[in-house]
């Protein structure tokens, strides 16, 4: 029943755990592809052996530029009318990327958005429950959209979303960038209550507060271009 | 107050490239053009120290010599600014060109396991 769902993850040097995330995957999900960010753990054998169709990046170029390459496999090679987006660091847990699609295909939205702080997250640090909220005030600014959690990975999005969607920023702008395109382009979205498992590994993989600066900076310059 | 107005203007004017995309061909000639008057300046400067004063004087500088400072913060400012656009749009094709290797390549596996 999940055959119209094609599941993106972005992989850069996650070998010790992007196996079970695909295997974990694969129970719900027959379409699993990963894109290897130009990894040198050798993750994309991890990944391809644990099941998944590997897409090669032969240069590291950020998340958004990973995921972007995931959603025109999509459009270019399969006909998934649904797109999940799903982190390879295990952060995610299946059942709610599970239930999120089921709401895409009940409410009709173009987009399913994740909220760890709707669901009951736990073991959140008091340091990156502050970052995240701040990045969540700004991109609720900048993007003018309602929505209580910004920068969560794992989404749902339809094939009609995929089209009107062109991700350019690299590296971690993406999330407020996919946001931006959404209000752009009119897409219609609804959240899900999700919860984030929050690991040792997941957290030291994850964003440190001086890349925020960058997002900053990434998404004035974008928007002051945007704007002229 | 001339160069005041000079400053500011060309601070505003560099700030208002980095918002635009750029146009290669164009903006080449226009740099090699630019790198040539800039060029020709410093050799007039050599040459005749005393006009560069009089030129200084004559925009609100006192001295020929701090004029020289200010033209070479303009020119720095403006160069790091084509840098940096280049590079962005440098990065931007290579993420096209690195992405269609992706696909390309995921074609063909696919086409092996048919």
């Amino acid at each position: 029943m999940s055959s119209d769902v094609c599941v993106i993850v972005p992989v850069f040097n996650e070998a010790t755990v992007v196996g079970a995330v695909v295997a974990g995957l694969l129970e719900v999900f027959p379409h699993v592809v990963c894109v290897d960010d130009g990894s040198t753990d050798g993750s994309a054998d991890v990944a391809r052996s644990a099941g998944a169709i590997v897409l090669h990046h032969p240069i590291n170029l950020g998340q958004g530029a990973a995921l972007q390459t995931g959603f025109d496999y999509v459009l270019r090679y399969t006909s998934a009318t649904y797109c999940v987006t799903f982190d390879a660091d295990g952060q995610h847990r299946i059942e709610d990327a599970a239930r999120m699609v089921d709401k895409a295909r009940n409410t009709g939205a173009d987009v399913v958005l994740a909220s760890r702080f709707l669901g009951t997250t736990k073991n959140m640090p008091m340091l990156r429950r502050l970052m995240v909220r701040g990045g969540v005030w700004f991109t609720r600014r900048t993007a003018h959209i309602d929505v209580s959690d910004t920068h969560n990975g794992l989404r749902v999005l339809t094939r009609p979303a995929l089209q009107r969607i062109r991700l350019k920023m690299p590296r971690m702008a993406h999330a407020s960038e996919l946001l931006n395109a959404i209000t752009h382009n009119g897409l219609s979205y609804v959240e899900e209550p999700v919860d984030i498992i929050y690991t040792e590994y997941s957290l030291a993989k994850g964003q440190s507060m001086m890349n925020s600066v960058n997002i900053v900076f990434d998404l004035a310059a974008e928007r002051l271009r945007f704007a002229r | 107050m001339i160069i005041k107005l000079l400053l500011v203007g060309g601070a505003l004017g560099a700030a208002i490239l980095i918002l635009r995309e750029q146009f290669p061909g164009q903006r080449q000639a226009r740099r090699r053009i630019a790198g040539l008057a800039v060029l020709a300046a410093g050799a007039f400067a050599v040459i005749w120290p005393e006009a560069l004063t009089h030129v200084a004087n004559a925009v609100g500088v006192g001295r020929g010599t701090d004029l020289v400072l200010y033209v070479l913060v303009m020119v720095f400012l403006f160069t790091t600014v084509a840098t940096y656009q280049r590079l962005h749009h440098m990065e931007s094709r290579i993420a096209t060109l690195a992405r269609e290797l992706a696909l390309r390549d995921a074609e063909a596996q696919d086409r092996t396991n048919e």
